[in-house]
């Protein structure tokens, strides 16, 4: 058995981990995981990760979850270009920079916008006051002028002239509020012109095959009760 | 000038790149920043890390924040032994495996009863006792985790040796000790994992590394920690609003 990999394209992380598999040829089997089905949750899924949790990959015998592992574990083994994840030793450092920083403020205002807007009043029909939804809201907004100001600055992308892993985590990232129905990259021409570089550096078909199930998020029926129940522990955890 | 390490050693990501510099003999001048008199924010700072965020190394012109990339850089850069960060593919996925988790369930938990006890009520900010509850529950769910799914029966927290893993653990883990909150009674596996890496270490670098933080209650009942700078205040209420 070779390479698989277990993903939703509902989570961004999956879509970093799908985007640079693909974009680089990497040869592996989709295992699917509905996390709106609760599937996440089965005995199965925990065989192959006992954190319950997607991504996760498995190369033979080797389990691996969290998505910059899993990035960092491909990039090594498949032997990618270089701009990805630079041998030279600052570029590789300002990548690590970026993927530990983005950890702590865009990744988390960016699944709170999704359950905020969409994930609980949409899909698990639980109502979000509109003070708590203009809160992040405007965190976003703070996270957005960072991003632009103290990472991209003048540069093609966000650690160099060269895409990279900052860049996908970056997008994909992004992409959950996106999918909410948020302003992201309008009023926003530098953003949106370097989203327009990742796009091209990912390929168009790639990018759009990768975002197709987070821009119909909106359109999630509800969840039936016995998953709700399932899903609700987890989710208020997540996203305290 | 050589290598330049800005460091608040009562901040948990600080001690672990300041134990690792150390026991690994790499030579660096310690620039001591203060958070609390508000030199994360002053502008001699900010030119130095425009983050404004501590840890931050400077190498000549080179300057880099977030403690995992000074780590990595830091054990990429200079002779260090192997398994710190092991260059074999799958124990060193092993480590950001580790560190993926630990920033999802350790970061920001371990750090809340520090402010809780002593931090918060130097501007007047006392938490609701749900919350602290809430926090000592996030802490047992996180360190129930760390011995079933990273220690189990190994010795360190990603294989036999100890690794970059450690010591972000062991130094948030210190934290809620320093202010009282003994989490390792009661728990035998952890406190011999402790006991192995401390040792590994050694007592002498451990002492200076955690001497600080360790002596955190003594000095807020001797009132000898400093009232925090005004331009401290935004980041200390916007850090507190985060506390779940």
């Amino acid at each position: 058995m070779g390479l698989e990999l277990y993903l939703d394209l509902l989570s961004q992380p999956c879509r970093a981990v799908y985007i640079f598999a693909k974009r680089n040829g990497i040869p592996f089997e989709l295992r699917p995981v509905e996390l709106r089905k609760g599937q996440h949750l089965s005995d199965a899924f925990a065989q192959v990760n006992p954190l319950k949790k997607v991504p996760a990959l498995r190369d033979g015998d080797f389990t691996l979850t969290y998505s910059v592992a899993i990035l960092l574990y491909l990039n090594r083994k498949y032997k990618v270009p270089d701009h990805w994840y630079p041998q030279d030793l600052q570029a590789c450092a300002r990548v690590d920079e970026y993927l530990a920083c983005s950890h702590d403020s865009q990744r988390r205002v960016c699944l709170f916008l999704i359950y905020k807007k969409v994930m609980f009043p949409v899909f698990l029909g639980e109502p979000v006051s509109p003070e708590m939804l203009a809160a992040t809201l405007a965190e976003l907004d703070a996270t957005l002028q960072l991003l632009e100001d103290k990472f991209l600055q003048n540069k093609a992308f966000l650690t160099g002239p060269h895409i990279s892993l900052a860049d996908l985590i970056a997008i994909t990232e992004l992409m959950h509020p996106v999918g909410a129905g948020c302003q992201v990259f309008e009023g926003r021409p530098k953003l949106a012109a370097w989203r327009q570089r990742v796009e091209a550096a990912v390929g168009k078909d790639l990018f759009q095959e990768a975002h197709e199930v987070i821009l119909k998020a909106k359109d999630s029926p509800p969840a039936d009760p016995i998953i709700k129940q399932k899903l609700m522990p987890r989710v208020l955890a997540m996203i305290q | 000038m050589g290598l330049e390490l800005y460091l608040d050693l009562l901040s948990q990501p600080c001690r672990a790149v300041y134990i690792f510099a150390k026991k690994n003999g790499i030579p660096f001048e310690l620039r001591p920043v203060d958070i609390f008199r508000g030199q994360l924010v002053s502008k001699d700072f900010s030119q130095i890390n425009n983050l404004c965020k501590v840890p931050a190394l400077k190498d000549g012109d080179f300057i880099l924040s977030e403690s995992t990339a000074i780590l990595i850089y830091l054990s990429s850069k200079y002779p260090t032994a192997d398994h710190w960060y092991p260059s074999n593919l799958q124990a060193r996925a092993r480590i950001h495996e580790y560190l993926g988790w630990h920033a999802d369930c350790v970061r920001g938990t371990f750090g809340v009863p520090l402010w809780t006890q002593v931090l918060a009520p130097l501007i007047g900010v006392h938490l609701p006792e749900e919350k602290v509850q809430r926090n000592r529950a996030a802490m047992d769910r996180a360190l129930q985790e760390l011995e079933d799914k990273f220690l189990r029966d190994q010795a360190f927290l990603t294989g036999q040796h100890v690794t970059l893993a450690d010591l972000m653990a062991l130094e948030e883990l210190i934290q809620p000790v320093a202010v009282g909150f003994d989490l390792f009674e009661g728990r035998p596996k952890l406190t011999a994992w402790r006991e192995r890496l401390e040792a590994f270490l050694g007592m002498d670098l451990c002492q200076e590394t955690h001497g600080l933080i360790l002596n955190i209650l003594e000095q807020a009942a001797n009132k000898k920690i400093p009232d925090p700078a005004p331009e401290v205040y935004p980041y200390m209420l916007l850090r507190i609003s985060r506390i779940p």
